[in-house]
């Protein structure tokens, strides 16, 4: 959040887009990395696992605005440890599931206890999505009780397929479009004078928008 | 059990023995060196003694063992049964009744079983972590056996070192609450498979750190490791096979360079010391595994120097498939740095091009840090000019063999000469903080791997006889079946060449002396000669980090 504060804080002017750090979540191989390449270089290829974490930004226009997402994708579980740090400031999680395992299902959930650990309740735009409808004859996890259990959070919820490119971009901008909202609501807010105190305020750090 | 007493190898002297006699066509003696045929050695005997004693009690204690099926198996796996057929016959039509054997009911058998050599990694507690073939899960009765070799001769207050068993050699390496095996029937000597179990070892701790894998097995003796090393498999299985592909890395402890004109090197080290980031101890250019060019932080990397160890394991790790998208950043530890830290790596392609520039830091939280860091890298090699350069140098490549830039041993101009490794040893003080070689492509008749085995076979064995450690020799010239071979090290280099089968041995000389002179002329073009340094900016904040890096573990 701290950084999309200060870019609403600074950027008053239009030109700097709102930067929003998006954090893939997940178990190994439920194709998190093949998300973020469909969304971001529209590629697929068969992957090997990710090395610790992978970087893109991507930017999206929603109506009339656009921002620009920072996502950071990380290995499974291997570096569950190193990359706590990189729930830091995440303003947006995707949490990815394959649909032809019921484990990563409900590796998916307890990921999410550890975000609602991390993070205040609201604080973070949480999407779930099931992945590999490809794959559809296969199929662990039924679409109702992802989306069950996704409302049931209050969490966004879409079934994709990286390889078919199948409701990629859709889930990604239905992800921005909730960010932005929460972000006038926020603004709104503030403007009547709520100051909102941020518990998980990290130390300063780089402007995002300054590093280019 | 019988299959037990088959494993009985001719003693380790005898080993040596059939060693020295596949020299035996060698035309010995040169006015040079004065080669001879060298007797068994002594010192090698001498370490693999533990081995003998324990392979002498095995027989009995494997069969007291509860899980005798298992050992049968195994034992089975290296053991000529039949000596009449070939030990790969012998082994496939070994006795049945092993259908609970989880190894025989592998579909992958027969494959499995003719490979030249089997690297395997698994716990203390005998839990499997890697194989170099086959599925580990099917494996596992295999590595029990292993667990009980190395525990059997534990309990009597000694290690196992290696077990030479007709033409196969088994080499074990305890490495903390790790167990490193190698099976192999290539002619490498146990010093040698050891130092590749050491290599194997090296990129284990490179993602865990040592101390981490410690406090795991000390916290859960039988924990799956292999959960934390999803994906390193894939970077172990090429770091073996580059050993066969490859030979020069491992055997002379060095990292191979691109060629490149010295001016443009020069300006591309430039380039690295002046863009430097708070914390970045090191910046290496990098192509299909090969390095451009490496600048490390003054102060950091003095004292402790970089080990050309870690340098090329950050090689091999940035080759790794994963790192072609987007920007990574990956903690990584160099374990002949300090084994029980992480470095923290930036990792992208520059300019979509297969140039990678690698940034080593000690800031955890410095990835914006260090992407601002490529961009000026890259805006920097622009301004040079040397995107199209190092386009046509990666380009190069493609077309004979995956990514590996270099030349062709045509380049040299001496006829007769098929392929050589090159190492130089008179170098500046402080280059010596960078020990490299080079060598051109494998051509023909060396493209296909049977021939590629065979000639790294040939490396293998000329290495381990000038570096004998009971008998080195300066000078070997070898005529093997299909190529003649000489292998020459003095003060000033380290040098083996691989010359066609038809070359007398005056002819020999002459391609040497030419090869010789062609890499003096070439010298500033094939090596890096002065490795860049750089100071960063001295930060309050950046020496915390850097302790923090260096010496915590996780």
């Amino acid at each position: 959040m701290a950084q999309v504060d200060r870019a609403l804080r600074h950027g008053a002017a239009p030109d700097p887009p709102c930067v929003f750090k998006l954090v893939l979540l997940g178990s190994d191989s439920v194709g998190k990395s093949s998300l973020a390449l469909r969304y971001v270089k529209d590629d697929f290829r068969s992957m090997l696992p990710t090395v610790g974490c992978a970087f893109f930004t991507k930017m999206v226009h929603v109506g009339g605005a656009s921002l620009k997402f920072e996502i950071w994708d990380m290995a499974g579980q291997k570096y569950h440890s190193v990359c706590r740090l990189y729930f830091r400031g995440a303003s947006s999680v995707l949490l990815v599931y394959d649909i032809t395992s019921k484990g990563s299902f409900l590796r998916a959930q307890q990921w999410l206890r550890d975000l609602e650990a991390e993070f205040l309740p609201g604080e973070v735009v949480v999407m779930l999505i099931g992945n590999k409808t490809d794959l559809d004859k296969e199929r662990q996890v039924t679409f109702e009780e992802g989306k069950e259990f996704a409302e049931s959070r209050r969490l966004l919820f879409a079934e994709a397929s990286a390889k078919l490119n199948h409701q990629v971009t859709e889930a990604f901008t239905a992800e921005a479009r909730e960010l932005l909202q929460r972000e006038e609501e926020r603004v709104d807010q503030t403007q009547r004078g709520t100051p909102r105190v941020t518990l998980n305020e990290g130390p300063p750090r780089q402007a995002k928008c300054c590093a280019r | 059990m019988d299959a037990g007493g088959d494993t009985t190898a001719p003693a380790p002297g005898d080993a040596e023995d059939l060693e020295a006699t596949q020299f035996s066509n060698e035309a010995a003696g040169d006015s040079g060196g004065g080669v001879h045929k060298d007797p068994p050695d002594p010192g090698d005997g001498g370490l693999e003694d533990t081995g003998s004693k324990a392979k002498d009690q095995l027989p009995g204690e494997l069969s007291s063992l509860p899980q005798s099926e298992a050992s049968s198996g195994t034992c089975e796996l290296w053991s000529p049964t039949a000596p009449g057929s070939g030990p790969m016959g012998g082994l496939e039509s070994g006795p049945g009744g092993q259908g609970g054997d989880p190894s025989s009911g592998d579909p992958s058998d027969e494959d499995w079983r003719s490979q030249r050599k089997h690297v395997f990694v698994l716990s203390e507690a005998g839990k499997p972590i890697y194989s170099r073939y086959g599925s580990v899960e099917a494996l596992s009765a295999t590595m029990g056996v292993m667990t009980a070799l190395v525990s059997f001769v534990q309990s009597a207050g000694d290690a196992i070192r290696a077990i030479y068993a007709e033409d196969h050699k088994l080499v074990f390496l305890q490495q903390g609450p790790l167990l490193l095996v190698a099976v192999s029937r290539t002619p490498q000597s146990a010093a040698q498979l050891r130092g590749e179990l050491l290599a194997v070892h090296a990129q284990i701790v490179s993602t865990l750190t040592r101390a981490s894998v410690t406090r795991i097995f000390a916290h859960k003796q039988n924990y799956d490791l292999r959960r934390l090393l999803a994906g390193s498999e894939r970077t172990l299985d090429r770091l073996l096979d580059s050993v066969e592909r490859e030979p020069g890395v491992l055997l002379l402890g060095a990292v191979r360079c691109v060629p490149l004109a010295r001016p443009l090197r020069e300006a591309l080290g430039a380039l690295l010391r002046r863009c430097t980031a708070p914390g970045l101890a090191l910046s290496v250019l990098a192509v299909g595994g090969r390095l451009i060019t490496a600048a490390q932080e003054r102060t950091v990397l003095t004292e402790c120097r970089l080990d050309p160890a870690d340098l090329q394991l950050l090689l091999d790790w940035v080759g790794a498939p994963a790192f072609a998208a987007g920007e990574a950043w990956a903690p990584v530890c160099l374990p002949r740095f300090n084994p029980d830290g992480f470095f923290y790596a930036y990792v992208a392609r520059l300019d979509a091009m297969p140039v990678c520039l690698l940034l080593l830091g000690t800031d955890r939280e410095a990835f914006h840090a260090m992407a601002a860091c490529r961009r000026l890298v890259e805006d920097g090699m622009r301004a040079l000019g040397a995107t199209h350069t190092l386009a046509a140098v990666a380009g190069l490549s493609n077309a004979p063999s995956a990514s590996a830039p270099a030349y062709s041993v045509q380049a040299v101009g001496a006829p007769g000469l098929r392929h050589f490794l090159y190492k130089p040893l008179d170098i500046p003080d402080h280059h010596r903080q960078l020990p490299q070689f080079t060598s051109p492509e494998l051509e023909a008749p060396y493209s296909r791997e049977e021939e590629q085995h065979r000639l790294s076979d040939l490396y293998h064995c000329l290495h381990a006889r000038l570096h004998s450690t009971s008998r080195p020799l300066r000078l070997i010239y070898h005529v093997a079946e299909k190529e003649t071979l000489l292998a020459w090290v003095t003060s000033k280099f380290e040098l083996y060449t691989c010359l066609s089968p038809l070359v007398t041995k005056a002819g020999a000389i002459l391609v040497v002396t030419k090869l010789l002179r062609w890499v003096k002329k070439e010298e500033d073009r094939l090596f890096i000669r002065y490795p860049p340094k750089y100071s960063t900016p001295p930060a309050a904040s950046v020496d915390q980090n850097a302790h923090n890096g260096f010496f915590t573990g996780l």
